[in-house]
C-alpha cells in the first residue's frame, strides 16, 4: 500500500533521511518512534507530498507528490502541533468536508462522540479553542471521513481519559480497512494501539518489529486500586483518571479507588501508578468489552 | 475551480479575523474619515474642489501606504502561516496547488482592495448624499489604477513569500524591495541621476517599469491631463502614449509585472518543500 524506496532528504548540508525503505500494507498500525531530530516529521512530510525528496514514495502506485488529490483523498492526517487557523469550527469542518469531498454531519458526528458540543462551538474560531478541542476536532476531520491510510502525530497526547477511550473506539472501527501510522516520542503511548512498532534515528530505520496485538481496542479495564495510606498526589493524579473513591465510607475513603482505563492504556496507566510503587497495596484489573 | 474558490473565502475568513486587516481598514477608511473632516472637499486647490479633491488626495496618500501595506501584510502572513504549521495542515488536505496557491491570490486580493476601494465608495455616499457632483470617470480611472497596484504589489509579495521561509526574511525582503522602488521615484533617486548626465532613454525606460512611478504618474495625469507639473519630460509620456494611452498603460502593466511575480510564486511553490 505505501512504499519508501531508498528516500533521502536533505535540508541544506543536513540529510535527515538517508535512504529510507519501507513497506506498508493494510492492516498495519504503526508505531512511529524515534527521539526529536530521528526523521519522523520528515518522513511523514515526504508521504503527504509536502517535501521533495531523492527517491521513491509510492501510495498505491501514486506518487504523493504529483497525483496529490488522488493520494490525499485517502489520507486523513492530525499533526501533533494544531495550526492556529481563524476561521471558524464551523468553516472548518465545512472546508475540510468540500476538500475531500465527505459529508461534514461524518466529522460532527465523530466530534461529538469525542465530547465536542459542536452547536456551541461550530462559531468560534478554531485558534480559540483549547488544547483538548483542538485535538479532537482534528481526529474528527481525519476520522470523519473515508481515509484509508491514518497518519497521527501524538494523536492522543491532549486528550482527556473519556475521550481517550472514544479515540481508541473510533480506532478500532477502522483498524481492519485503514493503515495507521501513529508516530510519538514515547512507545509506551501508543504500545496497545500498534501492531508494528518502526523505529527511526538519524533518519533510519533502526528498528522494525511485529508486535503482540491482542490488545482489544475497544476494551476497557475495570480497575480497582488499593493504597496503604491516604495520598494527595495519588489522589490528584487518580482523580485524573476519573477514579473515584467512597467518601461516605471511613475506612475505605481515599484508599480504594474504583474506575476503567481503556484497553490501549493500559500502559500508560500502568506507568502513571508506578510512580506511586510504595504505597500500592492491590490493583485489580479485569477486561471488559464495549463498556 | 471549486477548491480555488473554497480556499479563497477561507483565506478571506481568515483575513477579515486577523489584527493587520482591522489596522489596514482602519487606515484607508480613517484616510477618507479625516479627509471629509479637515474639509477636503471644501477646499480648493488647483481649480479642484467636492468629490474630485477628495479622490485626488486620497489617491496621492494610497500611493504612499497601499504599496507598503500589501507587501508587509501579504509577506507576513503568508510566510507566517507557513511557519506556524497551517501550510502543514491544510495541505495535506486533497487540493491542488494550484488551487491553493491561486486561491490564497485571489482572496487576499479581495481583502486588500476592498477597504481601499469601500473607503471611496464611502465618500462617493457621502458625496451623493451632500448633493454635489461625482466625477464618476475619475472614480472609475482610480478604481482601475488602484485595482493594478494591489494585484502588482500583492504578486509581488506572493513571490517573496515563496522566496523567503521565515516571516522575519520576508519581511526584511518586502521593505528592501518597497524602499528600491520608492528610491527610484523620480522624486529621489531618478531626479538625482538625471543631474548626474543619466541619459533620458534610461530614465523613462526606469520611470516606466517602476510601477510605483507608473502609479503616480497616472494619477497625476487624471488631474493634470497636460502633466505641467512633470514640466518637459511630459512630452516623453504624451507623445509616445496619449493621455488615455498612458492610463491602459498605468493599469495593464502593474497587473501584468504582478501575475508575473505571482507567477514565478506558483512555480517555485510547486518545485519547493511546500510547508
Amino acid at each position: 500500500m505505501i512504499q519508501f524506496n531508498n528516500v533521502k532528504k536533505t535540508f541544506r548540508r543536513t540529510e535527515v533521511l538517508k535512504g529510507l525503505n519501507l513497506n506498508i500494507t493494510t492492516g498495519d498500525r504503526i508505531a512511529l518512534v524515534g527521539s526529536n531530530g530521528a526523521g519522523k516529521t520528515t518522513m511523514i512530510r515526504c508521504l503527504l507530498g509536502e517535501y521533495t525528496f531523492d527517491g521513491e514514495v509510492l501510495v498505491n502506485g501514486h506518487n504523493p507528490r504529483l497525483e496529490r488529490q488522488i493520494v490525499l483523498k485517502d489520507i486523513g492526517f492530525v499533526p501533533q502541533l494544531p495550526p492556529p487557523l481563524k476561521m471558524p469550527v464551523g468553516q472548518l469542518i465545512h472546508f475540510s468536508a468540500s476538500l475531500c469531498g465527505s459529508d461534514p454531519q461524518e466529522m460532527i458526528h465523530v466530534a461529538e462522540r469525542l465530547g465536542l458540543d459542536f452547536e456551541q462551538l461550530k462559531s468560534r474560531p478554531f485558534v480559540k479553542l483549547s488544547g483538548g478541542q483542538k485535538q479532537k476536532l482534528l481526529i474528527s476531520i481525519a476520522l470523519g471521513r473515508a481515509a484509508k491510510i491514518l497518519i497521527l502525530d501524538e494523536p492522543a497526547a491532549n486528550l482527556d481519559p473519556d475521550a481517550r477511550h472514544i479515540f481508541f473506539q473510533l480506532l478500532a472501527e477502522k483498524k481492519d480497512e485503514a493503515v495507521m501510522l501513529i508516530s510519538s516520542h514515547r512507545l509506551d503511548e501508543v504500545a496497545s494501539l500498534v501492531n508494528r512498532v518502526i523505529e527511526m534515528d538519524q533518519g533510519l530505520v533502526i528498528l522494525d518489529d511485529r508486535v503482540e496485538d491482542e490488545v482489544d481496542l475497544d476494551s476497557v479495564l475495570k480497575t480497582v486500586i488499593t493504597i496503604k495510606r491516604v495520598d494527595e498526589a495519588f489522589a490528584k493524579a487518580i482523580k485524573l483518571w476519573k477514579f473515584k473513591t467512597d467518601t461516605a465510607d471511613s475506612d475505605t475513603a481515599g484508599l480504594v479507588w474504583h474506575g476503567t482505563v481503556a484497553g490501549p492504556d493500559r500502559l500508560r496507566f500502568l506507568g502513571v501508578l508506578s510512580r506511586y510503587a510504595a504505597i500500592l497495596k492491590d490493583i485489580h484489573m479485569e477486561e471488559r468489552k464495549n463498556a | 475551480m471549486k477548491h480555488l474558490w473554497l480556499t479563497a473565502w477561507a483565506d478571506i475568513i481568515e483575513s477579515l479575523r486577523a489584527k493587520w486587516f482591522i489596522v489596514y481598514s482602519g487606515v484607508f477608511g480613517g484616510i477618507v474619515v479625516l479627509l471629509f473632516v479637515f474639509g477636503i472637499t471644501e477646499s480648493r486647490i488647483m481649480g479642484f474642489t467636492g468629490l474630485t479633491r477628495l479622490l485626488i488626495t486620497y489617491i496621492q496618500l494610497t500611493i504612499a501606504i497601499l504599496p507598503v501595506f500589501v507587501l508587509i501584510t501579504t509577506v507576513r502572513s503568508v510566510a507566517g502561516d507557513r511557519e506556524a504549521g497551517v501550510f502543514e495542515y491544510l495541505l495535506s488536505l486533497p487540493i491542488s496547488l494550484s488551487a491553493w496557491f491561486w486561491g490564497r491570490f485571489l482572496g487576499r486580493f479581495i481583502v486588500v482592495f476592498l477597504p481601499v476601494f469601500l473607503a471611496m465608495i464611502g465618500a462617493v455616499i457621502w458625496t451623493a448624499i451632500k448633493g454635489a457632483d461625482i466625477p464618476w470617470v475619475l472614480f472609475a480611472s482610480y478604481t482601475g489604477l488602484l485595482l493594478a497596484v494591489a494585484w502588482c504589489f500583492l504578486g509581488i509579495g506572493m513571490l517573496i513569500s515563496t522566496l523567503a521561509r521565515s516571516s522575519d526574511v520576508a519581511q526584511g525582503l518586502a521593505f528592501v524591495v518597497w524602499l528600491t522602488l520608492l528610491l527610484f521615484l523620480d522624486l529621489i533617486l531618478l531626479g538625482i541621476m538625471i543631474r548626474e548626465g543619466l541619459p533620458s532613454e534610461t530614465a523613462v525606460a526606469i520611470s516606466l517599469i517602476n510601477p510605483l512611478q507608473v502609479f503616480r504618474t497616472a494619477a497625476m495625469v487624471l488631474f493634470d491631463p497636460q502633466l505641467v507639473i512633470l514640466g518637459p519630460s511630459a512630452y516623453i509620456i504624451l507623445d509616445n502614449f496619449s493621455e488615455a494611452g498612458y492610463i491602459l498603460w498605468a493599469i495593464a502593466y502593474p497587473v501584468l509585472l504582478g501575475t508575473f511575480c505571482a507567477s514565478i510564486g506558483y512555480y517555485l511553490f510547486k518545485k519547493g518543500d511546500l510547508p
